[in-house]
């Protein structure tokens, strides 16, 4: 889909972060958790590209003037880091956007019988949210979240609420345990049995660490990758990684917007 | 106005509903943009850059914005042409809508051999030589640069298919018009000018290039200027047909183009800003033209007061 957008609001949900409510067609019901949209911040052509942000959560609302229809939204989490995200997060409601999506394959979410263990990191959180929201009390589910700060480590009151149980860690010890969230995880790997599949989104360093994590343990892992985007719909290559069997004479690149974002971290080449 | 006005352009025996197209590579095989927008509503579309062999492309990161564009170093990477053959051509032949093939070669034989496989498809309109590969250590480079070698490369291509050949030229030469002139002497339809020019961009707080190739191709409305003096200065040089390429995000873009004498355009980055962008560009310039009483696109054409 492509359409214009209203944002019904925009808010910081902890310093540097903000979560952001915009108006969607009601076909937005059917985005899978991991999918992501591509948004176009303003017109012109200052930001020229659209920006990806994974889908935070979806669903219908009414609005507070009488007699309107009842709405459907999207809502994305995001990091100010940039030109883009900036310009984002100075957005009023009733402002105007322009989104592409939902895009790329999102989560496959698997049998209810088996344990689902989300981590995360950072703005990694939003996609895990969106499948945790979707799974919430069918299905066995864990959260794990890391970050360098408190500041960073989102979604725990969501998860909480959701009755997930939720595991913590910062670099700084600042909130939860002092460490790397994937020495949390590996403990759970170690003490826990019955089939589980790992469903990982955040900074590359952690998702490669979860991956080889999964690997030593013999456990499925998802990993959600991020990548520079200029289309979002498999048409420029701008955003491609390498699959398992790559090499220069057998190139084997997947492209994030489309075949991804989210894959099988066996399927990848962790060089 | 009441009439419909005639949007209708013809080159190198080449007949298009409107002189509107999609830039190489920037709008994949078509398919990718089917649910965004009408393939028919545009003039033409131009595949992704083939090569005799599937090729890999460069290592990531590979994009990169920059104010007003982007830079990209794809490094070419696409199927191959008999994948092409095999996986793209069916949905393009349920298309109504003319398929333009850019492609490229390693060497003199590769280009020949590559365009004589599409010199048997029924489905390719004309082919479209790309002699300015940029980012390609072994690529282009050398043909795009020397009039001799493009000289050679077009005769190569010429001498192997009877379908109408484009040479899309590289804004990156001293001396434009004599690459056109070359291709010209070559036997070449039609010019499309420009591809990217050869950019760079620093990232300051880990002191590397942003691309892993370190260089890329500048796309986008930051181009704009260039590609418009470069499309001016061949077309009053050189008697063949312009297709006019770079920085095109709007039909008042388009429409300079056609001025400074392309008989048609290409629309590229603007493809990744809106998907549909082809298709309003296409719209809008029929509204500018029933607004101010053009009746016939080709008044346009070359009609610069200068
Ligand atoms: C599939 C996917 C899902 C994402 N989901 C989220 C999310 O839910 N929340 C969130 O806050 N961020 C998310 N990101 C990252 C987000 O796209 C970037 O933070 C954002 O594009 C930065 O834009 P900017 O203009 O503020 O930054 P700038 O640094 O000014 O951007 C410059 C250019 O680099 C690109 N870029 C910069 N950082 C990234 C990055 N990490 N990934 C991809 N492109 C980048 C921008 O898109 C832009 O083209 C996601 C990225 C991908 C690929
Ligand atoms: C991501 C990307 C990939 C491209 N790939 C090709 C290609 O394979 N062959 C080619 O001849 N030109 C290629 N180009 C160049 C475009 O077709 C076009 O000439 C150039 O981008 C300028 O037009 P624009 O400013 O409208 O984008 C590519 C451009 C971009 C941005
Ligand atoms: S962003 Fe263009 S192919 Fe993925």
């Amino acid at each position: 889909m492509h359409f214009k957008s209203m944002v019904v609001s925009n808010i910081e949900v902890s310093p540097g972060y903000c979560l952001i409510r915009l108006t969607a067609p009601r076909q937005i019901l059917d985005a899978r958790p991991g999918q992501f949209v591509m948004v176009r911040v303003q017109d012109g052509i200052d930001p020229l590209l659209r920006r990806p942000f994974g889908i935070f959560d979806v669903g219908t609302f009414s609005p507070e003037y009488p007699e309107s229809p009842r709405q459907h939204y999207l809502e994305i989490l995001y990091k100010i880091v940039g030109k883009g995200t900036s310009i984002l997060s100075m957005l009023h409601s009733r402002d105007y956007v322009d989104v592409l999506g939902p895009l790329g394959n999102g989560f496959d979410e698997g049998e209810p019988e088996t344990e689902k263990l989300l981590v995360g990191g950072g703005f990694g959180l939003a996609p895990l949210h969106f499948f945790a929201r979707k799974h919430a009390g069918t299905a066995g589910i864990k959260a794990f979240i890391g970050g360098k700060r408190k500041e960073d480590v989102l979604c725990v009151t969501e998860f909480e609420r959701l009755g997930i149980d939720t595991y913590v860690a910062t670099d700084d010890g600042t909130l939860g345990s002092r460490g790397l969230v994937t020495s949390v995880l590996e403990e759970q790997l170690e003490t826990g049995f019955g089939s589980r599949t790992v469903y990982a989104c955040g900074p590359e360093p952690m998702l490669r660490a979860v991956a080889g994590l999964c690997k030593r343990h013999g456990i499925g892992c998802q990993v959600s990758l991020e990548a520079n985007m200029a289309c979002g719909v498999g048409a420029c290559l701008g955003c491609v990684t390498k699959g398992r069997s790559h090499s220069e004479s057998a190139p084997d690149y997947r492209c994030v917007c489309k075949d991804g974002p989210v894959f099988d971290a066996a399927e990848l080449l962790w060089d | 106005m009441k009439k419909k006005p005639d949007m209708s352009v013809q080159f190198a025996g080449i007949q298009l509903r409107n002189p509107v197209m999609t830039a190489s590579g920037t709008f994949g095989y078509g398919k990718e943009f089917a649910g965004y927008m009408d393939l028919e509503k545009i003039g033409a579309i131009v595949t992704k850059g083939l090569s005799l062999k599937p090729k890999a492309g460069n290592p990531m990161p590979r994009i990169v914005e920059t104010p007003g564009g982007m830079l990209n170093a794809i490094g070419l990477q696409n199927v191959g042409i008999d994948a092409f053959i095999s996986e793209k051509i069916p949905f393009l032949r349920t298309v109504n809508t003319p398929v333009i093939v850019n492609f490229f070669g390693n060497t003199l034989e590769e280009y020949e051999e590559v365009a004589g496989k599409l010199d048997a498809l029924p489905e390719v309109a004309a082919v479209e030589v790309n002699i300015s590969c940029p980012n390609v250590k072994h690529g282009g480079i050398v043909f795009g640069t020397d009039p001799k070698a493009a000289f050679s490369v077009v005769k190569a291509v010429r001498s192997a298919t009877i379908k109408p050949v484009i040479v899309k030229l590289s804004p990156n030469v001293t001396d434009i018009v004599e690459m056109a002139a070359a291709c010209a002497d070559a036997d070449a339809d039609a010019l499309s000018l420009i591809n990217t020019l050869t950019g760079m961009a620093v990232d300051l707080k880990n002191r590397k290039p942003y691309l892993a190739n370190c260089t890329g191709g500048l796309s986008g409305p930051a181009i704009k200027p260039i590609a418009l003096r470069m499309v001016w200065q061949v077309s009053r040089a050189v008697q063949l047909p312009i297709i006019g390429i770079g920085g095109i995000t709007n039909a008042i873009d388009a429409l300079e183009f056609l001025l400074a004498g392309a008989t048609a355009v290409q629309v590229g980055t603007a493809n990744f800003m809106t998907p549909d962008a082809s298709q309003r560009i296409v719209e809008d310039i029929e509204k500018y033209l029933r607004e101010n009483g053009i009746e016939d696109i080709k008044e346009l054409i070359g009609a610069l007061r200068a």
